[in-house]
C-alpha cells in the first residue's frame, strides 16, 4: 500500500470512528455510594439502536485496583464502560466479574482484556457461554447488525466461583457467592463489604419483568437465601438501584404467582400452550416487557414443574 | 454490481442502517427443496392443508422448548389413515426434528410435542398416508429473543433425571364410555445436541439423544417416533388414541449411547 492510500485509508477508519462513537464515547454513571458507580441499561430488549446497553453495569474503586462488574450488550458499551472507568480513576481494573452469562451481560467482556485483568464468574460459566455463545452471536448478529455484533468476542472466566471468593480491592473486600441455578445456572452475586452495596446480577429484577432462565424454585430457594445478606441496597440485574431487601418484594410476589399458577395448570391436565397464555396473567400491568417475557417465564417453569 | 454502489451494504451497517439484505437472501436459499431431497427422495408432495394441521406460536418465546402440536384433519369419509408424520425445522443444524409412525388400529389423532428452535424458520409436517402419497403443511416460527437458547438450562438436573419416565392419562370431555383416550409420556434425557465443547476436557460433548420411542397398548402399537437433538430436553409426547381395552401402557426408549429405557403402566392408574 502507497504512503497516500494508507493515510486515506486511516482518515476514512478515523471518519468511521468519529460516527460510531460519537453517542457512547463515555457509557454515563452515577456514584450509588462511596466508590460504587453504576450505569442504569434501558428497560428494554437489545436492539441496534440501543447498542445492547440494557443492563445494568457498573465498577468498584478500591485503594489499589479495580472491579467492574458485567460489562454490558456490545463491545461498544464495553469500551464506553472502560471510558468511564478510565474519567475516574487511573487504577488498574483487577477484575472483571460476569454475574451470569447472557449476552446483555458479557458482550462487552473483550474491551477489559488485557493480561493483568482477570475475567470471574461461576464454576458453571465456562460451559453455558461455549453451550450458548455462537447461538447468541448469531442470535444478535441477525437483531442488532454484524457491525455490532462481529466485534463482540466471547470470553470466559478464569477465575471460577463455585461456593464464595473473596477478592481484595485494598482496604475494600468483596464478597463474591455462586448460587444454585435461578435466573440462570450461573448466578453470581457480589457484596462490597465497606458500603454494603449488593450487587445482584439478574437475580434481581424490578420494574423489568423478571426473566426466568434456569429453575423458578431454585431462584426463590435463592431468594430466602439473598435477602438476609445485610445490604443497604442493590444494584439490581435491571431497574433501579433500590433499598435492600424491600427491593425482593415484587420480584418474590412474580415468580411466587407464576409457580402457583403453572402448578395448577400442571394438575388440571392443561398442555404446556395454556401456561404460556394464563399463568401470571394477572402480573401483566405490574411490569415493563410483561408481554416479551412472560409467555416464555411460563413456558419454562411449566417444563420444570412437570417433574415434580 | 459496480464502483460505490457494492460498498452500499457496508456503509449502511457501519451507519447502523437496517438493511434488508441478510433476509433477502435467506428467503433466496429456501432450504426445503433440498430437504425434499434429502428426507423424502424427491417424492411429490401434495398441498396438505385438509389432511395434517400444524401448529406453533409464531415467535418460539423461549427457544429450547417450543410446543408444536400436529393433528390429523383427514376426513371421516377419507378411506386412508395416516401412516405416518414427519416434523422438519428447516434451518436448524438437525432439520428432521421427528418422525412419528401411527398405530394401524390406535386411530391417533393429534401428537403434541417440544423441540427447540434455533432460527426464524419454516416448520413443515409431512403426513404420509396409507396409499404412499405424501401430504404437506407448513408453519413459520420467528427465533426467540432475548437471553434464551436451545440449550438446556439445568444439566445436573437433566442427568439426574436421565431414564425416569412418567405416563399420564387425562380426562376427556366426552362420555365416560367413549374409547377416546388422551395421555403423555415423559422421559427425562438431556437429549444434547453434540454441538458444543466442554470446557473441562476440552473435547467436544458427543451427541447424546433418544433416538427411539415405542408405545404400545398391551402389544399393540400406538405411536412411535424416530427422534434426533431437535427434540427438547426431557422428550415429552402427547397424543389421542383410542384405547383398544388394553389393560397395560408400554413404553420403550433407546437412546445413541445404546440405553434402554422400559416402562409399563395400568391403562387407568398413571405414574412414574
Amino acid at each position: 500500500m502507497s504512503r497516500s492510500a494508507r493515510v486515506i485509508a486511516a482518515l476514512s477508519l478515523l471518519g468511521i470512528a468519529t460516527l460510531a462513537w460519537a453517542r457512547a464515547a463515555e457509557l454515563p454513571v452515577s456514584e450509588v455510594a462511596t466508590g460504587i458507580f453504576v450505569h442504569s441499561g434501558a428497560i428494554a430488549l437489545m436492539t441496534r439502536e440501543n447498542e445492547g446497553d440494557i443492563a445494568n453495569v457498573g465498577f468498584i474503586v478500591g485503594a489499589d485496583a479495580v472491579a467492574v462488574i458485567d460489562t454490558g450488550g456490545s463491545l461498544r458499551e464495553g469500551e464506553a464502560l472502560l471510558a468511564a472507568v478510565r474519567a475516574r480513576t487511573p487504577k488498574p481494573i483487577r477484575y472483571v466479574i460476569n454475574t451470569h452469562g447472557h449476552p446483555d451481560h458479557v458482550f462487552g467482556n473483550a474491551a477489559f482484556a488485557t493480561a493483568n485483568t482477570s475475567f470471574v464468574g461461576h464454576s458453571k460459566l465456562p460451559q453455558a457461554l461455549a453451550t450458548r455463545g455462537p447461538y447468541y452471536l448469531d442470535n444478535f448478529r441477525r437483531i442488532m447488525g454484524s457491525a455490532l455484533i462481529d466485534p463482540v468476542k466471547i470470553i470466559a472466566p478464569s477465575l471460577l466461583v463455585s461456593d464464595t471468593m473473596t477478592l481484595d480491592l485494598g482496604s475494600r473486600q468483596l464478597t463474591l457467592r455462586a448460587w444454585r441455578t435461578g435466573h440462570s445456572d450461573s448466578d453470581v452475586t457480589v457484596y462490597d463489604e465497606t458500603t454494603k452495596t449488593l450487587f445482584g446480577g439478574d437475580l434481581v429484577f424490578l420494574r423489568h419483568i423478571p426473566v426466568m432462565d434456569g429453575s423458578i424454585r431454585g431462584w426463590l430457594d435463592t431468594l430466602k437465601e439473598l435477602e438476609a445478606i445485610p445490604a443497604q441496597r442493590v444494584v439490581p440485574g435491571h431497574g433501579p438501584v433500590s433499598d435492600w431487601p424491600a427491593a425482593l418484594t415484587d420480584e418474590r410476589r412474580y415468580l411466587s404467582t407464576l409457580l402457583s399458577d403453572v402448578r395448577a395448570l400442571n394438575k388440571n391436565g392443561e398442555p404446556i400452550r395454556a401456561a404460556a397464555d394464563k399463568a401470571a396473567a394477572e402480573e401483566r400491568a405490574r411490569w415493563e416487557l410483561f408481554g416479551d417475557y412472560n409467555a416464555r417465564n411460563a413456558t419454562a417453569a411449566f417444563s420444570e414443574i412437570e417433574w415434580e | 454490481m459496480t464502483g460505490w454502489t457494492r460498498h452500499l451494504p457496508l456503509i449502511a451497517a457501519l451507519l447502523g442502517i437496517a438493511f434488508a439484505v441478510p433476509a433477502q437472501a435467506e428467503e433466496a436459499d429456501d432450504p426445503w427443496p433440498g430437504l425434499v431431497q434429502d428426507i423424502f427422495n424427491n417424492r411429490p408432495m401434495n398441498e396438505g392443508s385438509a389432511v395434517i394441521g400444524i401448529e406453533m406460536p409464531y415467535r418460539a418465546e423461549d427457544a429450547a422448548i417450543v410446543p408444536v402440536t400436529l393433528h390429523s384433519k383427514l376426513s371421516p369419509a377419507d378411506s386412508r389413515r395416516i401412516r405416518s408424520i414427519t416434523l422438519v425445522i428447516d434451518r436448524n443444524p438437525a432439520p428432521m426434528a421427528a418422525k412419528f409412525e401411527l398405530g394401524s388400529d390406535a386411530n391417533v389423532s393429534e401428537i403434541s410435542t417440544r423441540v427447540r428452535v434455533n432460527n426464524y424458520t419454516d416448520v413443515h409436517a409431512v403426513a404420509e398416508l396409507s396409499d404412499g402419497q405424501l401430504y404437506v403443511s407448513k408453519v413459520y416460527v420467528k427465533a426467540s429473543g432475548g437471553c434464551s437458547a436451545p440449550a438446556g438450562k439445568n444439566a445436573e438436573e437433566a442427568q439426574n433425571r436421565l431414564g425416569q419416565m412418567r405416563y399420564r392419562q387425562f380426562t376427556r370431555e366426552e362420555a365416560p364410555a367413549s374409547r377416546i383416550r388422551e395421555a403423555q409420556i415423559m422421559i427425562g434425557h438431556p437429549n444434547n445436541s453434540g454441538l458444543q465443547m466442554d470446557q473441562v476436557t476440552q473435547l467436544y460433548i458427543p451427541a447424546f439423544f433418544v433416538n427411539q420411542l415405542k408405545l404400545t397398548q398391551d402389544d399393540s402399537p400406538v405411536l412411535s417416533m424416530e427422534g434426533g437433538i431437535s427434540i427438547s430436553e426431557d422428550p415429552n409426547l402427547r397424543f389421542t388414541y383410542v384405547s383398544s381395552g388394553a389393560k397395560r401402557f408400554r413404553a420403550e426408549a433407546k437412546d445413541t449411547e445404546g440405553h434402554v429405557f422400559r416402562n409399563e403402566w395400568d391403562v387407568e392408574k398413571p405414574g412414574t
